[in-house]
């Protein structure tokens, strides 16, 4: 959870209204406004394409804005050139100067910033420690895993303790466990030094595991920038619904707004309340969003406020819980999702079964044009 | 049940299992063997065969031996002082005498030539005056000396002994401007009669000159095409290889037009007002040096390019990121890793222009012709192999030994790679 406190602060890092086209004609980052602050870890994610990169080239100096303004406390940085930004940067394949040790990698931005030799073995050795790579120290990066690799570019991004790591989808290349682990690592770091990390990725869960706050990227504008819960339970549209977790989807229309709660009409006639979506109002074309773990059957659903027929269409059997297909209201990609130890049913493919929810669990957001 | 016997195999014997596997293999290793063997056979027969003829001729001494066996023998058992004796004396006249047939004279009057100027024309008065065949003569060493008086003195014999010897070191030691003295020691020929050393010294510094300004212009070439997008550096590429287009020959020549005194190039610099006389730019080492980079510059900028191509740009980013000035991340994290372009390129380019023959004959002066114009004077010009061979002979192994040191001090830099 992000402490509440810092908010009021002024932000370390300050998008202002920032635009980027490479072309001249098309904008690849459209009005970014983004504040990052001390301490923070902030996940830029989103399909390819949607500008995340671009924003983190223009934060490493590697790309200029073509609008608007980037300041690092009260600095505009736009003019000032990368090397002089000291920032570290970790990338998607590592970087590492093939030619160099892991000793001599580990060094180099010491080396340029011109440190004395004792000082820079002090550090150079305190962090190999840190990674756990001491003995490592002579071998070049070709002869290490994708595992030390990334730690040793983790290690040389943050020997010269800069202000702002920036990590450019830096878990792309490794497998699904070693990733896993390496995400937890990096989220230990970031707590155990008080890093500030801006980290760009387009894997959700990896966003979710990592961030305090999580910007989600599309069409080069941040959709919704929020903590993973908020992102996960309160998505601002159908975007985030269906990029963040799994996600059903029933297009529908609002019939009566009443604060927080609407009526929705949808499939063949069919009623349900839902929480309304930002910036939706009575007779709106609305997508009715329901993660698939909200939706109760048969008995389970007995006491629930919205209750209908659905057919089952197939059962995928995931360990520890049951993905069951379902046919309502015209769609027939419904998914249920059921613990495996709360499912004794005799239900088979084919069956007609009930499906209900709660009006909590519905969101009625915006309706996608046609992209 | 079942499930014990899964769980421990039958155990094989290893050698059985290597045999099974070299049976296995044995087809994929004939059909390799297969698809290499004409390229061995035709290596075999256009390459080592024809190398290994001419490091043998660089040695051979065989004349004498061939045409005159019997006097080469006796004469091999000569121990050099006084004169041979007499049955030496009467092979050499009855083999003297046979020599004529199937050109065996000229062969060794021209060996004996390189030993001393003199041989040819002796041979010929002697053949003259030998009596006639059937006469039977008692005393060959008067005889001879009688038609000749150059039959009386040991070194005319002295220098027929050297030819005796199936092999002779004289073609090297004259290539490295050395010779054996009257006392078969090793000493330097005299200072008016010294050229290959230099020549070899001359052929040196124009290749790494060629290679030194190949680099020069081909590294920042390279670069440029490997960092340009792809539809601009392959048009850049057209022009890079465009030089392949045309003949060697044709290219030299253009040099020579364009580089002559009243040329473009001179006639320009004129009528900009630079020089107010024509400046010498063609056959002297000025025009060796434009001709030869033109020529050889893609086979620089090539390999340099196809290492560039596989850099990603991302070291240099991190480099930057890390607080390096543009310019220092390229010297220190970007140049180390072209090194085995800039190997490749170099020893390709040096290795080549070590061999160039045409273009320093078009365009260079007289004190400007590499090695293996004075290989292609002795093989077309003289006839004597045996100086080409000596000459090739010791190029080859002068750029051997240039390339595994050269070997040595790159591998030293080269990354560790798995």
């Amino acid at each position: 959870m992000p402490d509440n406190n810092s908010r009021t602060q002024a932000p370390l890092i300050r998008f202002d209204a920032v635009q980027k086209t490479y072309d001249g004609e098309t904008l690849v980052v459209k009005d970014l406004n983004l504040a990052i602050h001390e301490g923070e870890f902030v996940t830029l994610l989103g399909p390819s394409g949607s500008g995340k990169t671009t924003c983190l080239m223009m934060l490493a100096g590697f790309e200029n804005p073509t609008g608007g303004d980037i300041y690092l406390g009260d600095q505009r940085l736009n003019t000032v050139p990368p090397h002089k930004r000291n920032f570290g940067m970790v990338f998607q394949n590592y970087a590492l100067f093939p030619h160099m040790t892991v000793e001599e990698n580990i060094r180099y931005p010491l080396r340029t910033r011109r440190l004395p030799a004792a000082e820079a073995d002090r550090k150079v050795a305190g962090i190999l420690d840190m990674i756990k790579l001491g003995e490592f120290a002579g071998r070049r990066p070709a002869q290490l895993s994708g595992g030390q690799q990334q730690r040793v570019a983790l290690a040389r991004a943050l020997v010269f303790e800069p202000r702002l790591i920036l990590m450019d989808e830096p878990l792309g290349a490794l497998d699904k466990q070693l990733r896993e682990h390496m995400q937890l690592e990096i989220k230990q770091l970031h707590e155990q030094l008080g890093l500030t990390v801006v980290f760009v990725t387009h894997d959700q869960s990896e966003a979710l595991t990592m961030s305090d706050r999580v910007a989600v990227f599309n069409d080069g504008v941040i959709q919704q920038i929020d903590t993973p819960q908020a992102l996960y339970e309160h998505p601002a549209n159908t975007f985030v619904a269906q990029f963040i977790g799994e996600n059903n989807t029933l297009p529908g229309r609002i019939e009566s707004v009443a604060g927080e709660q609407c009526r929705v009409r949808f499939g063949d006639d069919h009623v349900t309340g839902a929480l309304v979506g930002p910036g939706l109002a009575s007779g709106d074309a609305t997508q009715l969003s329901i993660r698939p773990e909200r939706i109760k059957l048969d008995g389970a659903s007995r006491d629930l406020a919205n209750r209908l027929q659905a057919r089952v269409c197939e059962f995928i059997y995931l360990g520890d819980h049951l993905r069951i297909r379902l046919a309502l209201a015209g769609n027939d990609q419904f998914v249920a999702r059921v613990p495996v130890a709360e499912f004794q049913s005799s239900m088979q493919a084919g069956d007609l079964v009930e499906v209900g929810w709660r009006d909590e669990d519905v969101r009625a957001l915006d309706m996608p044009g046609p992209q | 049940m079942t499930r014990s016997a899964a769980s421990t195999p039958p155990a094989r014997p290893a050698g059985n299992l290597r045999a099974q596997l070299r049976r296995a293999e044995r087809m994929r290793k004939l059909r390799a063997v297969a698809l290499v063997a004409p390229l061995a056979l035709f290596l075999v027969i256009v390459f080592v065969v024809p190398i290994g003829s001419m490091l043998w001729r660089s040695v051979d001494n065989s004349e004498l031996a061939s045409v005159m066996p019997q006097t080469a023998a006796a004469l091999q058992q000569w121990d050099g002082t006084g004169l041979p004796d007499e049955a030496a004396m009467a092979a050499f006249a009855a083999e003297l005498r046979d020599s004529r047939r199937g050109g065996g004279l000229g062969r060794i009057g021209r060996r004996l030539n390189y030993e001393d100027t003199g041989y040819r024309g002796l041979l010929m008065r002697t053949l003259r005056g030998l009596p006639a065949a059937g006469e039977s003569i008692d005393d060959w060493t008067t005889a001879l000396t009688e038609i000749d008086a150059a039959w009386g003195e040991t070194a005319t014999w002295l220098g027929i002994q050297r030819t005796a010897p199936p092999t002779t070191d004289r073609y090297m030691l004259a290539s490295l401007d050395l010779e054996r003295g009257a006392d078969g020691e090793i000493q330097r020929v005299d200072a008016g009669d010294r050229l290959y050393q230099a020549v070899f010294q001359r052929t040196m510094v124009i290749a790494g000159g060629v290679t030194l300004i190949c680099l020069a212009l081909g590294f920042p070439l390279a670069y440029l095409l490997a960092t340009l997008p792809a539809k601009t550096s392959n048009l850049l590429m057209i022009l890079v290889l465009l030089p392949f287009w045309t003949s060697l020959l044709v290219r030299t020549a253009a040099w020579i037009i364009l580089l002559q005194s009243n040329g473009l190039a001179n006639q320009s610099l004129m009528a900009l007002g630079l020089i107010e006389s024509p400046l010498q730019l063609v056959f002297n080492r000025i025009g060796v040096f434009f001709a030869m980079v033109h020529i050889l510059l893609p086979f620089m900028v090539l390999p340099l390019y196809s290492v560039m191509k596989g850099i990603s740009p991302s070291y240099q980013r991190a480099a930057v990121s890390l607080g390096a000035h543009p310019f220092a991340a390229f010297w220190q994290v970007y140049v180390p890793q072209t090194v085995s372009g800039v190997a490749a390129g170099t020893i390709l380019v040096f290795i080549m222009a070590l061999g160039y023959y045409i273009t320093p004959a078009l365009v260079g002066g007289p004190a400007d012709q590499m090695v293996s114009y004075y290989v292609a004077y002795y093989t077309n010009t003289t006839n004597n192999w045996g100086m080409a061979a000596a000459l090739g002979s010791i190029l080859l192994v002068v750029t051997l030994l240039l390339y595994l040191v050269y070997h040595r001090l790159v591998n030293r830099r080269q990354l560790i790679r798995r």
